[in-house]
């Protein structure tokens, strides 16, 4: 089980930026100036693609910290933390 | 340990405030067509601009801002006075958003205030959620946390069902006409001010956590408690996992289940708006209970099996029971028992009992209302994803505070229970429209969003979780 838990890790860390890369180009698909729906205004993107760029290089560190072994066992004290 | 009667005082104090904070949040979501209409026309485009910040800006930068904020001053100065303040700020920016003049009275200044409150609002509820659940599960025997926690789980349900409440009867004691075009529509934001003045009458009289006292006593308290949650990784490797193990799943879930529904009903399947919205309030109470019922289970069974299990039903049935609904709903599947022509609006009568009113002049424009064995059908299928929801929820919150240890409890389990509700959860309409968009998709499409982020978080949880409850949170 530790095994599988480390080599997950490297697909945890392929998923991060396969997300930013969806997101850029989902950007730059449908900002349209010419555009009517919320989908084609940049706001939006600009806003889900700064708060969603921390949280996959969140996934990214995740799968790091798991390839490392960090989660082979969890701390059973506070102590530990 | 507290007595029985010292953990419902607790438990009625912290669950009010959160229900009322739930409530503010919600009004403006469901108000957001008349709110749009009145401070941020789209004819004009800079106010275009500040509604959409309204609307993203507050629901996924705001609320965990909130929970850095907020969290760590309830790591520095205590539980009791930093939810108390959260309560205070939401309340006052929902009661003020009910008394700002439109944007044909005051111009620009409308939409900025309006937008000003909202973020407020984002801020409140984000500090507003760790203080509660913290409390009740520092005053909670090590063997019931679960349950007595679950009370806490039960206010954001039952918030929205209380704002759906207070919205459909405020609009049928005052005409619709008043409510979408009058002042009808700042009444349920003004009514805020008296559930949060009881609220806060009632949490004054409630004392600190008998942990954090016992902490701040012997000076052991966090000095840094931003700091110590994510710049120490022991600690941080925790926040990820709470994170992308249990709370992002969870928070699509619990929007797939409600506000997706909600939108499917009235956006795809055209369902009248007081029918739609009376299923989703059905299905809501109804299913209530069980977030008490899965919080007691997970005192017994473990919180991680039922979290999980909740996933993988939503993973495994989205798309079914989406289409359901769309099956049920469809006009076409119907029998047509008669059609009228009534006031430029042509009303098909089926032999269910459904009514279809289609507006003649504009090609397309029609709603349904479902016959009884319609209604019931829908309101079962939201019913059963809405247990979905009580089992994702439910044990969440004994969960986090089981993962973090107290003197940096609020900030550390506050920011991923608000990235996996507000960001992750929140985002679900919008990348539901997304994907629907592209080439190919179909109406149901857009659970492709949900269903994926569920999985992932699945078996994340599955491998790299624990069963195990901690029964000592007093660290």
């Amino acid at each position: 089980m530790k095994q599988v838990k480390r080599s997950l890790g490297i697909l945890w860390m392929l998923i991060a930026p396969v997300i930013l890369f969806l997101l850029f180009a989902g950007a730059f698909t449908y900002i349209d100036p010419d555009g009517t729906k919320e989908i084609n205004q940049p706001v939006p993107w600009i806003i889900i693609i700064s708060i969603f760029a921390p949280i996959a290089i969140g996934l990214f560190v995740f799968g790091w910290y798991a390839l490392k072994g960090e989660y082979d066992a969890l701390p059973e004290h506070s102590d530990e933390i | 340990m507290p007595s029985t009667k010292g953990i419902w005082k607790v438990i009625t104090a912290s669950s009010v405030g959160t229900l009322i904070e739930w409530y503010d949040f919600y009004i403006f979501g469901s108000l957001s067509v008349i709110i749009s209409q009145k401070f941020f026309p789209h004819t004009n485009p800079t106010a275009a601009l500040l509604s959409t910040l309204a609307t993203f800006a507050a629901g996924f930068i705001v609320r965990p801002f909130g929970a850095l904020v907020f969290g760590r001053l309830g790591d520095l100065i205590g539980r009791k006075y930093t939810f108390l303040l959260t309560l205070v700020l939401m309340g006052g920016s929902t009661f003020l958003i009910g008394c700002v003049p439109s944007f044909d009275s005051i111009g620009y200044l409308a939409p900025i205030l309006v937008l000003l409150l909202r973020l407020l609002q984002g801020l409140a509820l984000g500090g507003e959620y760790g203080g509660a659940a913290t409390y009740v599960a520092e005053h909670a025997p090590s063997n019931r946390r679960g349950f007595y926690t679950s009370w806490i789980q039960t206010t954001a349900t039952l918030g929205l069902f209380v704002s759906l409440g207070v919205i459909l009867s405020i609009r049928r004691i005052v005409g619709v006409e008043e409510f979408t075009n009058g002042n009808g529509w700042r009444y349920p934001f003004l009514l805020s001010i008296l559930l949060v003045v009881v609220s806060i009458f009632i949490r004054l009289k409630m004392n600190e956590s008998p942990l954090f006292s016992k902490l701040k006593a012997e000076g052991k308290t966090s000095t840094n408690p931003l700091k110590e949650s994510f710049g120490k990784k022991q600690n941080f490797k925790m926040v990820l996992l709470a994170l992308f193990g249990a709370t992002m799943g969870q928070g699509v879930v619990w929007y797939t289940s409600q506000f997706y529904a909600q939108n499917f009903m009235l956006t795809v399947c055209k369902i009248e708006y007081e029918q739609a919205n009376t299923i989703i309030g059905i299905a809501l109470l109804a299913a209530t209970p069980f977030f008490i019922i899965f919080g007691h289970l997970s005192d017994k069974f473990g919180r991680k099996n039922i979290m999980l299990a909740g996933m993988l039903l939503g993973v495994a049935t989205y798309f079914s029971i989406f289409g359901q609904l769309k099956s049920i709903s469809d006009p076409a599947r119907k029998t047509v028992d008669k059609v009228l022509v009534e006031g430029g609006k042509q009303i098909s009568h089926f032999t269910d009992g459904s009514v279809l009113t289609e507006t003649i002049d504009k090609a397309g424009a029609f709603s349904i209302t479902l016959g009884s064995s319609g209604q019931w059908a829908i309101t079962g299928w939201v019913f059963i994803m809405v247990l979905f929801v009580t089992m994702v929820y439910g044990p969440i919150a004994a969960f986090l505070v089981e993962l973090f240890p107290t003197k940096i409890r609020y900030t550390s389990m506050s920011l991923p229970y608000h990235i996996g509700n507000g960001v992750f959860g929140g985002l679900v309409p919008f990348i539901g429209v997304l994907i629907s968009t592209l080439p190919g998709a179909t109406a149901l499409s857009g659970l492709w969003y949900p269903v994926g982020v569920a999985a992932l978080c699945f078996v994340i949880g599955a491998l790299y979780l624990r069963n195990r409850i901690d029964s000592n949170v007093n660290d």
